[in-house]
């Protein structure tokens, strides 16, 4: 046991280690590079959607049964499923990480907006806004702190999943688990899953921190 | 200013709210709607508005009918003050006060000027306006609400229980507070509560609502008082229903005598001429305070003085606070009984059949119904 923590160890300090089309560097960055596109894609749907059905009311049953669905969902299952149909490609890929992202962005952002104070919204209609004005004044920037934690929740569920390019042949961290497994070589493999971990936890923080230096002024957030 | 024709209101869910309501309220006058919750009189403040739609029957604000405005434009041009402030949490006090001026496209730099005047004019510091609404307490939030509904500077103001959330103290000074603003400002003011004390100070006029959103009776204070219409008003008015209406006669017309000199206690005067306390004659007893009242406060206050009192007088001042005469427990009693005939005896519909006690003896009615 102590043998392999220290070849982990060299293996993850190791000069070759972090450098060339194989090395860690490279991985990293395009790990980062799936996560990124696809929570970005996930939030292009996610967003309008679960605004959408939080400022009108109408189709929650969307957005709770979305959560469900999405902790169901076979990520793997679906990589293979659409990797069948649409043949060797990043598709598969991008398709499995997005479904696995929209979910917890959608029910976090229609959460933001139901915990929306009604006396606040009745105020503002009140006042004389308008509909959009509503949305955008009000209920959007009082849903951020919500919404944004759906962003970080989808984000971290994607970086640790993104492993599963390399199951479908392509880069990123992963390539160090599927090819340790294959090669039986264990501290690839714990190498792998270690920096995945990092990456995850290290955004989780840094997003952690950014949420809380900007709504440092909000009050303590009921939901 | 206001006026509702013929106006009803049925809920998709079958439920009557508003039931055939006419009713004007006067310009530059403060409409207060009682009763108990469910009679309907939160939806007819918020019919004003169009936060609620009418089923049927007419609305018009300044003789324009509301359901031809746009809805929005409508809502900027009337203040609105609602229960808990319903402040925009994200928002400086600042921006939440600039927030119609703002609508209006004003320029942010003339909204938050306008911003910062209303923050003086209901009675808060310039330091508050930075500060987000959770870090104010909620006397000081329900002033931002007001402060809001100002920003425009709109004609009239419609309030749905404003005071309803905060402490009794607090609760008086924001009423005292909202008395003085209206010297000043004269909007017309349309202001729901189930709270028929705060009805009797604020209200010009008092509109009772029963279940099922029947407007049972409209008048001023002092006739509804005096002159309930049925069973349901005088049951809503409560027990005290007398001492109320006392509260709204001022002492003026009760006579006055001199002081007594050769009783058991006498007054004693500063070098100015104003009492200082009742004082024993032979001294065998400490001195009792005197609380010397002006014409301007009410004969409850008066009456409660009388109790207080030693001998049963009432030490009147005039306004520099100068002792003037005193008045008899009996002269307050007849003064009361004569009030109470001429508004049961007044012409029926006479608006003001008493007068009001004027603004000037706020503060000592604070004192006496603080006590009651």
């Amino acid at each position: 046991m102590y043998e392999l923590f220290k070849d982990l160890g060299a293996w993850l300090v190791s000069g070759e280690q972090w450098t060339g089309p194989d090395g860690i560097g490279h991985r990293l960055a395009e790990h980062l590079q799936y996560s990124l596109l696809a929570t970005l894609v996930a939030a292009a749907i996610a967003l309008p959607l679960g605004l959408l059905i939080g400022h009108t009311g109408r189709g929650a049953f969307v957005a709770i049964n979305l959560a469900s669905f999405g902790r169901a969902l076979p990520t793997v299952g679906l990589v293979v499923l659409v990797f069948l149909v649409s043949g060797l490609s990043m598709w598969p890929v991008y398709i499995a990480l997005v479904a696995l992202a929209v979910p917890s962005i959608v029910t976090n952002t229609y959460a933001g907006m139901t915990a929306v104070d009604r006396d606040v919204k009745d105020a503002a209609r009140g006042q004389g806004m308008r509909a959009h004005q509503v949305l955008f004044q009000v209920e959007l920037p009082l849903a951020l702190p919500l919404i944004m934690t759906g962003l970080r929740l989808a984000l971290i569920q994607v970086v640790a999943t993104a492993t599963i390019a390399a199951y479908v042949s392509f880069g990123g961290l992963g390539r160090y688990v599927f090819d340790g497994l294959a090669q039986r070589d264990l501290v690839q493999v714990l190498g792998g899953a270690v920096l995945v971990a990092v990456v995850a936890v290290v955004l989780d923080l840094a997003l952690s921190a950014l949420q809380r230096a900007l709504f440092r002024h909000r009050p303590a957030q009921r939901a | 200013m206001i006026q509702f024709d013929t106006v009803h209101k049925r809920f998709p869910n079958g439920t009557t709210a508003v039931h055939d309501l006419t009713l004007d309220m006067p310009e530059g006058g403060v409409t207060v709607l009682v009763g108990s919750s469910g009679c309907g009189k939160t939806t007819t403040l918020r019919m004003i508005n169009r936060m609620v739609e009418p089923t049927s029957g007419a609305i018009r604000v300044g003789g324009r009918d509301v359901l031809e405005q746009d809805a929005a434009d409508l809502r900027r041009s009337i203040g609105y003050v609602i229960q808990q402030s319903g402040l925009f949490p994200h928002r400086t006090v600042l921006d939440n006060i600039a927030t119609v001026p703002l609508l209006l496209g004003w320029g942010r730099r003339k909204a938050r000027a306008r911003a910062a005047e209303l923050l003086e004019t209901v009675g808060l510091t310039a330091d508050a306006g930075k500060r987000y609404p959770h870090q104010l307490s909620g006397g000081q939030q329900q002033r931002v609400g007001v402060a809001r509904a100002l920003a425009a500077d709109p004609p009239v103001l419609l309030m749905d229980e404003p005071f309803g959330a905060v402490d009794p103290v607090v609760r008086t000074q924001l009423q005292d507070e909202l008395l003085r603003l209206q010297r000043e400002l004269s909007k017309t003011i349309v202001f729901v509560t189930h709270d028929i004390d705060e009805a009797v100070r604020l209200g010009d006029r008092i509109a009772v609502f029963r279940t099922g959103g029947h407007l049972v009776q409209c008048a001023a204070p002092a006739e509804l008082l005096a002159r309930p219409a049925d069973d349901f008003v005088a049951d809503f008015l409560g027990a005290e229903r007398g001492l109320k209406l006392l509260s709204l006669v001022p002492l003026a017309g009760v006579p006055q005598g001199p002081a007594p000199q050769d009783g058991d206690w006498a007054l004693r005067l500063d070098a100015a001429g104003a009492p200082l306390a009742w004082r024993h004659k032979d001294g065998d007893a400490a001195d009792l305070p005197v609380r010397p009242l002006r014409d301007g406060d009410s004969l409850l206050a008066a009456l409660d003085e009388s109790l207080a009192s030693p001998t049963g007088l009432v030490a009147r001042v005039d306004a520099e606070g100068r002792l003037t005469g005193v008045s008899s427990r009996d002269d307050i009693h007849e003064g009361a009984a004569r009030e109470r005939d001429r508004c049961v005896r007044g012409p029926v519909g006479a608006d003001h059949a008493v007068p009001r006690a004027p603004a000037a003896a706020g503060s000592t009615r604070d004192d006496v119904e603080g006590r009651a």
